[in-house]
């Protein structure tokens, strides 16, 4: 089923606030075998001048990802999950996510196109803190292949 | 550790290869951190199923062992501004020991506006390049 045009530019409503954790932080990092103590040490955060311990560039994919769900489960898109494998992601940092931030995540549909039977869609989840100060903004490209 | 200095760096500029091993352990961890929890990256049988060769790693695991690459070289990973992947070949990750091997070699493509640099990773698995695009852009000193 081809995706409807007229869905590129629609925006859901904001998550819930998700409060960035030192511990989850170290988890994520420690999942991609990262020994970087920027993420674990608040000292040697602070010494290149972070606040705090800072997140790998790709932990605001843990927002992202449920904050891609509510367009996913829009029954206007219509996309079957199964089918979806995941075809590009981008992050813009606007600043390193540090813990203690206090998240809000919102999606938009970027882009929809369809190519060769494969919809293609593009979601944006801008992350700002809960006062507004812009922290990422990630973009997700999904690609539902076609039924054979 | 501190920030590499635009001085230090020009168009051409390699960064150290990683090797980083991926076991099925691996896909275990990523995906209770990462909260994706999607079968094909730990049931061999649904992977099957829906026509892999196997057991997948997440992309975004691929994508986040790659710019350990750029963190690293660059000193501090707040430097990463951007970073753009795209996925074109899964890292199939057998049920052995060893799992699967991924490489990564970077190099500086462009010097950018603002003491900021461009580069460009080649990641590979089993020889075959796994991600078709794979760029950061780092802030400098």
């Amino acid at each position: 089923m081809a995706l409807d045009a007229r869905l590129v530019g629609r925006s859901y409503p904001p998550s819930a606030v998700y409060e960035v954790g030192r511990e989850k932080i170290a988890e994520f990092a420690t999942a991609l075998g990262d020994p970087d103590p920027a993420y674990r040490d608040p000292a040697a955060a602070r010494a290149l001048g972070h606040p705090d311990v800072i997140a790998p560039p790709t932990f605001p994919i843990v927002l992202s990802l449920g904050a891609g769900h509510v367009v996913i489960e829009d029954p206007d898109v219509g996309i079957d999950y199964s089918r979806v494998v995941h075809g590009e992601q981008r992050f813009t940092h606007h600043r390193p996510v540090r813990a203690g931030d206090r998240l809000v995540a919102t999606a938009t549909i970027d882009a929809v196109k369809t190519v060769a039977g494969n919809d293609m869609l593009t979601t944006r989840v801008d992350l700002t803190t809960e006062d507004g100060e812009p922290v990422c903004t990630t973009r997700s490209m999904l690609v539902a292949r076609g039924a054979a | 550790m501190s920030r590499l200095s635009a001085a230090d760096v020009a168009v051409g500029t390699e960064l150290p290869e990683q090797i980083t091993r991926v076991t099925r352990a691996d896909l275990v961890r990523y995906a209770g951190a990462s909260g994706d929890l999607n079968v094909i990256h730990w049931n061999e049988r649904v992977a099957r199923e829906v026509g892999l060769p196997g057991v997948i790693a997440h992309g975004m695991l691929t994508a986040g062992i790659a710019v350990r690459a750029v963190t690293a070289w660059a000193g501090d990973p707040g430097a990463v501004v951007d970073y753009h992947v795209r996925f074109s070949r899964p890292v199939v990750v057998p049920d052995d020991d060893a799992g699967a091997e991924v490489t990564v070699r970077g190099r500086v493509a462009a010097v950018l506006d603002g003491d900021q640099v461009r580069v460009d990773l080649t990641v590979t698995s089993g020889g075959e390049k796994v991600l078709s695009l794979a760029r950061a852009v780092v802030a400098l000193a």
